[in-house]
């Protein structure tokens, strides 16, 4: 019996299920010596801001990887939205991540398209009409804070600057879940915080947050549910917690 | 508005890696060429199998001294024989009209050549114009005959190097279509690596797994369809320029090609070019690349 902490979440809407679940989840990458998650179950329920931190190595991005489906567990099973991601046909998993909008540490623009093509992008390779586009892609680039803006290429932005382009691009389909993988690991602490607002006034909106992340200063600011990661097994998970 | 995203990339994408689109038509030409140019063949040789397989004679030549007698009894013999489906009697004189007809064009030859010296002969059409072996078995013997000519042992050269033309044909098309498939493979790999970006994100972003691998597939076969038309092109001319016109004289023998099998050409080239390419792209996408 692996050592598990698992504290029960109390959650307001415990009528609903989770929308995302992790049951007994193991994974270990090819090669690796010891598995990157080590029968890890944890549920996430809808509307909820969750970190999950630990230090490099722990496992954490992994759990992103899970639930984009971008690696599938060797064992135990990851269910999004009651859908079971792990036995997912191929073909199923693009509109799967539609619900699912995603930043990163390195933004992940593509740097030949301003900040409202990188958006519109997005929306246009799903099959949104230009129309579409013109209506929704100014709207969320307001949203989140570069109106006036939109027709600058990403070296014409700040690194801050940049990332709203990418959580833009993210909310924009309006997902079920965002899930930010370090998305402050590239910015200074001022910066951070003012992306970190975003992201709560995103999950606001009734959008689940899941991030990963080693920023102490920006978990202890938030007091928001937190799951620490050692060694691809959760040791701890508080509702209001702080780094530690 | 999709229509238009994927024939965009696809343009860009084959002017971004021009050198290469540009190897790529060449030898998708050249292989599609060599492939049509052997199926005109093949259709060709079947054509003239069926034309002169009708019309082949067996020659049965006469001994200069054959007696009256010894005539009137082989022909007495080709006449109840099962395996003959007609036959004539070609007598000295009638060989040596035809003679003079046929080498017209050269009347040194025909002053030079003496009136009985051209045989008398029977000349048989078979029922079944492979059973000249059996035919020839049961005439070699008879008196008075001197020797037995089957016309298409002369054809089956012919055919044969024909056939031989058809192979080497085929082989050039097989190997310059390897090379083919490989630069479409390659091409697909450098036009997926140029828009890994695009790619990664289209991924994340929940773009269908065809909308993303369209235009580089698409890419491929627009080469193969430029290739396929090219070649169409290539044996249209060599229609034109070289059977229609500096082989002209042949065309007794080699029989005129017709242009209902060249235009056949135009729908097999494309169809061939187009898939061949469609599937590589999508194979290398697919297993390679990992798009």
């Amino acid at each position: 019996m692996t050592h598990r902490v698992y504290l029960a979440h109390l959650s307001h809407r415990v009528d609903s299920p989770p929308v995302i679940r992790l049951d007994h989840v193991t994974k270990t990458y090819p090669k690796a010596s010891r598995p990157s998650l080590d029968d890890v179950s944890v549920n996430i329920e809808k509307g909820e801001f969750v970190f999950f931190i630990g230090p490099s190595g722990s496992g954490k991005s992994t759990i992103i990887k899970l639930l984009l489906h971008e690696v599938t567990p060797n064992r135990g099973k990851v269910v999004v939205n009651e859908r079971d991601v792990t036995s997912m046909r191929s073909w199923r998993i693009p509109a799967f991540r539609r619900q699912i909008g995603c930043v990163f540490q390195d933004f992940r623009l593509l740097p030949n398209r301003t900040a409202y093509e990188n958006v519109a992008f997005a929306l246009e390779v799903i099959g949104k009409s230009k129309g579409v586009a013109r209506r929704v892609v100014p709207e969320v680039l307001e949203l989140v804070g570069l109106g006036g803006k939109e027709h600058r290429y990403p070296h014409e932005l700040s690194g801050g600057e940049q990332q709203r382009v990418a959580v833009a691009r993210a909310f924009v389909n309006r997902p079920l879940i965002l899930l930010a993988d370090e998305p402050t690991g590239n910015l200074d602490p001022d910066t951070s915080i003012e992306i970190m607002r975003l992201l709560d006034r995103i999950n606001r909106t009734g959008t689940t947050v899941v991030m990963v992340t080693h920023d102490s200063n920006i978990v202890n600011q938030m007091r928001r549910r937190v799951v620490e990661i050692e060694s691809g097994r959760i040791v701890r998970d508080q509702p209001r917690g702080v780094y530690g | 508005m999709r229509v238009r995203y994927i024939l965009t990339e696809v343009l860009t994408g084959l002017w971004r890696n021009v050198t290469m689109t540009i190897a790529m038509i060449i030898t998708m030409t050249v292989s599609l060429t060599m492939l049509g140019a052997s199926l005109l063949l093949f259709f060709q040789v079947g054509k003239m199998e069926d034309f002169f397989y009708q019309r082949v004679e067996v020659s049965v030549f006469l001994k200069a001294d054959v007696s009256d007698d010894q005539r009137a009894s082989i022909e007495s013999a080709l006449k109840s024989n099962g395996l003959v489906k007609s036959y004539e009697h070609e007598t000295k004189e009638a060989a040596w009209k035809r003679f003079q007809e046929q080498f017209k064009d050269a009347p040194d030859l025909v002053a030079a050549t003496k009136q009985d010296s051209l045989p008398e002969s029977f000349r048989i059409k078979l029922k079944d114009p492979n059973k000249v072996q059996d035919f020839s078995d049961q005439f070699r013997t008879q008196e008075g005959v001197s020797d037995i000519i089957d016309q298409k042992q002369l054809l089956k050269r012919v055919f044969d190097l024909l056939g031989a033309l058809q192979t080497l044909a085929l082989t050039v098309a097989i190997v310059q279509g390897a090379a083919a498939l490989l630069l479409v493979a390659n091409t697909i790999q450098v036009a997926a690596y140029s828009k890994r970006r695009e790619v990664a994100v289209m991924k994340l972003v929940g773009a269908s797994n065809w909308f993303i691998q369209m235009p580089f597939v698409l890419e491929a076969v627009f080469a193969g369809l430029i290739g396929a038309i090219l070649a169409f092109g290539g044996l249209v001319a060599a229609k034109v320029f070289f059977i229609d016109g500096s082989l002209k004289a042949l065309t007794t023998v080699l029989l005129p090609v017709d242009w209902g099998n060249v235009w056949i050409m135009l729908p097999v080239l494309c169809g061939a070019g187009g898939l061949v390419s469609a599937i590589t792209a999508w194979v290398t996408l697919r297993f390679y690349v990992r798009v």
